[in-house]
């Protein structure tokens, strides 16, 4: 069927089968690759992107539910965003392939989250090489605030 | 300002936060196939048909008898086949490969196999048949035990755990020009380009493999990724067209390797002021169908096994057998792990036997430098325990939290441990690793085969190389590993990759420097054109190592830690909290310490991980909870504030006094957990301590 959505801030048109999942059709028709595969079960986030605003998994996602919405993937935040930067530098990224997932789920908390906030909102995210700490200053940082004092890296 | 010592940007540049940076999966081919895997249904057994039940037009099938030369993976040994040819040893062993470039059809299509159905073998215990078995002897331990004041015997037991980098793993296979590439998520490219020439015999000599952006690996893409590779390979030569083989995760975690699981048995002599006199330690590891790189696990985890402790008696014995599991293998710590929870849980165990403090104990017994390990390595100046170990302390105010929680369901336990850095012994010596620095028309390219895996290696490479080089940071690119195009640095594993290989570049700047005669890179190349200087390793001259005996210098250097973790019970359902982790980390010096912290933290909760939440459940061979939901791994909820206290005590042999520092971190949390759960009254011997165990667990009096 022919699909109509906003991507990236792009009216988009595109022939799929309603029940692929929005991860394949992200990665393999539009060539949006940023958005990771890490377990295709909802369980890691590696494929979150923004869907109206909201962080969804996008290996769950028939494409179908985005017909008509507002979707927002890693590549659509250009290159240059401040969060991007700030993984980068606080080490926030060290393989990388849950970064991605990660900044999208940041992308959701409003603008002065608590370190209790940035924890909840990165609860469905899994990194298995930070520890989440490095992810943790990175996003505070962006926000404009301070870390705890453990937390702050030398 | 010098590179080395700060925090300079990564390497990677921004890609991996754009999504830009190009992963296996991320890559795609003219022409490509997806390639599938057909493996067992049983972990025992003779194959007595193989029927594929559909029309394979369009498909490519391969099996056994595609083999170009040798079907056997190149490890070790030369025991684990690419293909079965009848035996099967053990579940989701590799069978049959389908390639088809239609993803879903190839995977609608059914393929049957017939099986006669062997008696499988799971328990450790029972197996007669033994890969390795390891002696370490020193003094006489048996004598030391019979004269001791007092005895303390415990048996401590480590399950799998399973990786879980959050790239599964995955491989391209692209027929090209009078050869073969291989792209892929891959910790050692040269073990693959090792395991194709052996798949591939004489008659494919053009095989390169070039490493994808890697989405993580701590060990698990050590291995198996040549397995993946050789299948890829297969198909892509009998198609003529690239081949591209994903892992979905539960493929990942039911076909490939893990950590692993482990008994050690400990009895200990110590006098009643707490001197230990005798430690005599046994270690069975299940090395699971085929040998891989268990003797090497094996081997690791043994000479760890008597803890950071003095001790003129000692005898460990060590020996990993077969199982009809899918084969264990390399995860970050290589055996260390299992062993040094076993010796700390038992070292506690020990003070309190003694009524005395544990940090007493370890206090008393500690490693200095001037002592000698269980394989008769005298300690140099690098030698921290002691420092470590007070650091902790003090900082956690370790005492008064012990004394204070007396009664509540919160507590404090401690663990101290090491980590030889690189290879084994002989080991850097017998592998000749080699470095590459080659100029370019601004600056200098490093070409060497360490691999990226997350943990920062371009970057602490070109650090080492900027302050080697006198030039700027900026001038300094990192080559992709393309094992046609980067000198041989050996295996990214053993936290090797900055002690070792950034020592030869460090020493190729140096020449390099001399070379140059005062010029620029620039100058130097628009007058007289490109220059390479390549070096090999040179471990230092004074180690000395008896590999029949395992008598010597097992490392040439050892970081050490003291992880102190401060734990919260909830009474009704058992579940342990980390609240706080402290870790109290000597690694000679940091090249640079954010990454380093990252390593800490990350490795951290790995092992809380380890210690309390991830449980493989094996059924029939098999891991039956090979889905993330049902295997967990901390999240953002689950992983407490680690507080990460990095020391110093420069390692002259490293660059700039560096120490390897990447599997240090995971051989404390485990033990630190369990001594804290103690002191909550549940006598723990076994790990991850999930509820379930705790409520049906013994209590202490
Ligand atoms: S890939 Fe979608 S949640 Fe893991
Ligand atoms: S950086 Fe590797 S999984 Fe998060």
């Amino acid at each position: 069927m022919t699909l109509r959505f906003v991507l990236n801030g792009a009216k988009t048109e595109l022939d799929a089968h309603p029940m692929a999942r929005l991860l394949d059709v992200l990665r393999e028709e539009c060539a949006l690759t940023g958005s990771k595969e890490g377990c295709g079960e909802g369980e890691c986030g590696a494929c979150t992107v923004l869907v109206n605003g909201e962080p969804v998994c996008s290996c769950i996602i028939p494409v179908a539910h985005v017909e008509g919405a507002a979707v927002l993937t890693i590549e659509g935040l250009g290159g240059d965003h401040p969060l991007q930067h700030h993984f980068m530098n606080e080490v926030g990224a060290q393989c990388g392939i849950c970064t991605p997932g990660m900044i999208m789920a940041a992308m959701a908390l409003g603008p002065a989250p608590t370190l209790e906030d940035v924890k909840t909102a990165l609860a469905g995210n899994l990194c298995r090489c930070t520890g989440y700490a490095a992810i943790y200053r990175a996003v505070m940082k962006w926000r404009g605030l301070e870390a705890p004092p453990s937390m702050v890296a030398e | 300002m010098s590179a080395v010592g700060n925090s300079v940007a990564r390497k990677d540049g921004i890609g991996k936060a754009t999504g830009a940076a190009r992963y296996a999966d991320d890559i795609t081919f003219p022409g490509m196939l997806h390639g599938r895997t057909i493996r067992s249904t049983i972990p025992c057994g003779r194959i007595r048909s193989v029927r594929l039940d559909f029309d394979t037009t369009g498909f490519t099938v391969v099996d056994h008898r595609d083999v170009p030369a040798r079907n056997a993976v190149d490890l070790i040994a030369q025991d684990q086949p690419f293909l079965v040819e009848q035996e099967i040893r053990h579940m989701a062993e590799p069978i049959l490969l389908l390639a088809h470039e239609n993803r879903e059809r190839l995977y609608a299509v059914p393929v049957e196999v017939e099986y006669d159905e062997g008696e499988p073998l799971f328990d450790p215990e029972k197996s007669q048949q033994v890969f390795k078995t390891i002696d370490i002897v020193k003094g006489d331990t048996s004598s030391a035990l019979a004269d001791a004041e007092l005895v303390v015997e415990g048996t401590y037991r480590t399950g799998h755990q399973e990786h879980v980098y959050i790239e599964p793993n995955g491989v391209i296979a692209v027929p090209e020009d009078g050869g073969i590439a291989i792209y892929g998520s891959v910790q050692c490219p040269f073990y693959v380009i090792k395991a194709l020439r052996c798949l591939l015999g004489d008659a494919h000599p053009n095989v390169r493999v070039i490493q994808t952006e890697t989405g993580g690996g701590f060990g698990g893409k050590e291995e198996y990724p040549s397995m993946i590779a050789g299948h890829a390979v297969m198909l892509a030569l009998k198609s003529g067209r690239p081949v591209k083989i994903i892992y979905d995760r539960a493929e990942d975690m039911v076909a490939t390797t893990k950590r692993h699981p482990a008994i050690v048995r400990h009895r200990t002599g110590v006098t009643r002021a707490g001197r230990i006199v005798a430690m005599d330690v046994d270690v069975l590891m299940d090395g699971g169908a085929y040998v891989t790189l268990s003797p090497t696990v094996l081997s690791r985890g043994c000479i760890h096994a008597a803890g950071p402790y003095r001790c003129d008696n000692v005898h460990i014995h060590g020996r990993t057998v077969f199982t009809n599991t899918p084969p264990n293998g390399a995860f970050r710590g290589f055996g260390a792990p299992q062993t040094e929870f076993a010796v700390e849980v038992h070292i506690d165990r020990i003070a309190e036997a003694l009524g005395m403090d544990a940090v007493e104990l370890r206090r008393r017994n500690a490693l200095r430098p001037g002592d000698t390990t269980a394989t008769g390595q005298t300690l140099r100046d690098d030698c921290s325990a002691l420092m470590v170990l007070e650091e902790a302390v003090r900082r956690t105010d370790f005492d008064r939290k012990r004394e204070e929680y007396k009664g509540s369901n919160r507590s404090v336990g401690l663990s101290l441990f090491y980590h030889g850095a690189g290879f084994t012994g002989a080991g850097e010596r017998n592998l000749k690793s080699k470095a590459r620095l080659e100029l370019t028309a601004g600056g200098v390219r490093i070409a060497v085969g360490s691999t990226e895996i997350g943990q920062g290696t371009r970057t602490m490479h070109a650090q080492i190389v900027t302050d080697a080089l006198g030039i700027p940071y900026e001038d300094v690119e990192v080559a992709q590993p393309d094992t046609s195009r980067v000198a041989d640095s050996g295996p990214t594993v053993a936290s090797r990759t900055c002690m070792v290989v950034g020592k030869i570049l460090e020493e190729c700047a140096h020449e390099m420097r001399d070379r140059l005669g005062g010029l620029s890179p620039a100058e130097y190349h628009s007058r007289h054109g490109p220059l390479t200087v390549e070096r090999m390793y040179e471990p230092p001259d004074w180690i000395e190592w008896d590999d029949a005996l395992y008598r010597g210098d097992a490392y040439a250097t050892y970081g050490w830690g003291c992880d102190v973790a401060e734990v919260e019970l909830d009474p009704d359902t058992f579940e342990v909290r980390p609240i706080r982790l402290t870790a109290v980390q000597e690694f000679g010096r940091p090249i640079h310490p954010a990454l380093a912290r990252g390593q800490i933290e990350g490795g951290t909760a790995q092992g809380l991980g380890y210690a309390l939440l991830e449980r493989v459940v094996m059924h029939n061979g098999a891991m039956a909870n090979g889905q993330l939901t049902n295997y967990t791994i901390p999240t953002t909820l689950d992983t407490p504030e680690i507080d990460v206290v990095m020391m110093e005590n420069p390692y002259p042999g490293g660059p700039f006094g560096a120490k390897g520092l990447g599997e240090l971190p995971m051989d404390g949390p485990a033990p630190a957990v369990v001594n804290a759960l103690r002191q909550l009254g549940f006598d723990v011997r076994e790990i991850p301590a999930t509820p379930e165990l705790l409520s049906a667990g013994s209590r202490l009096g």
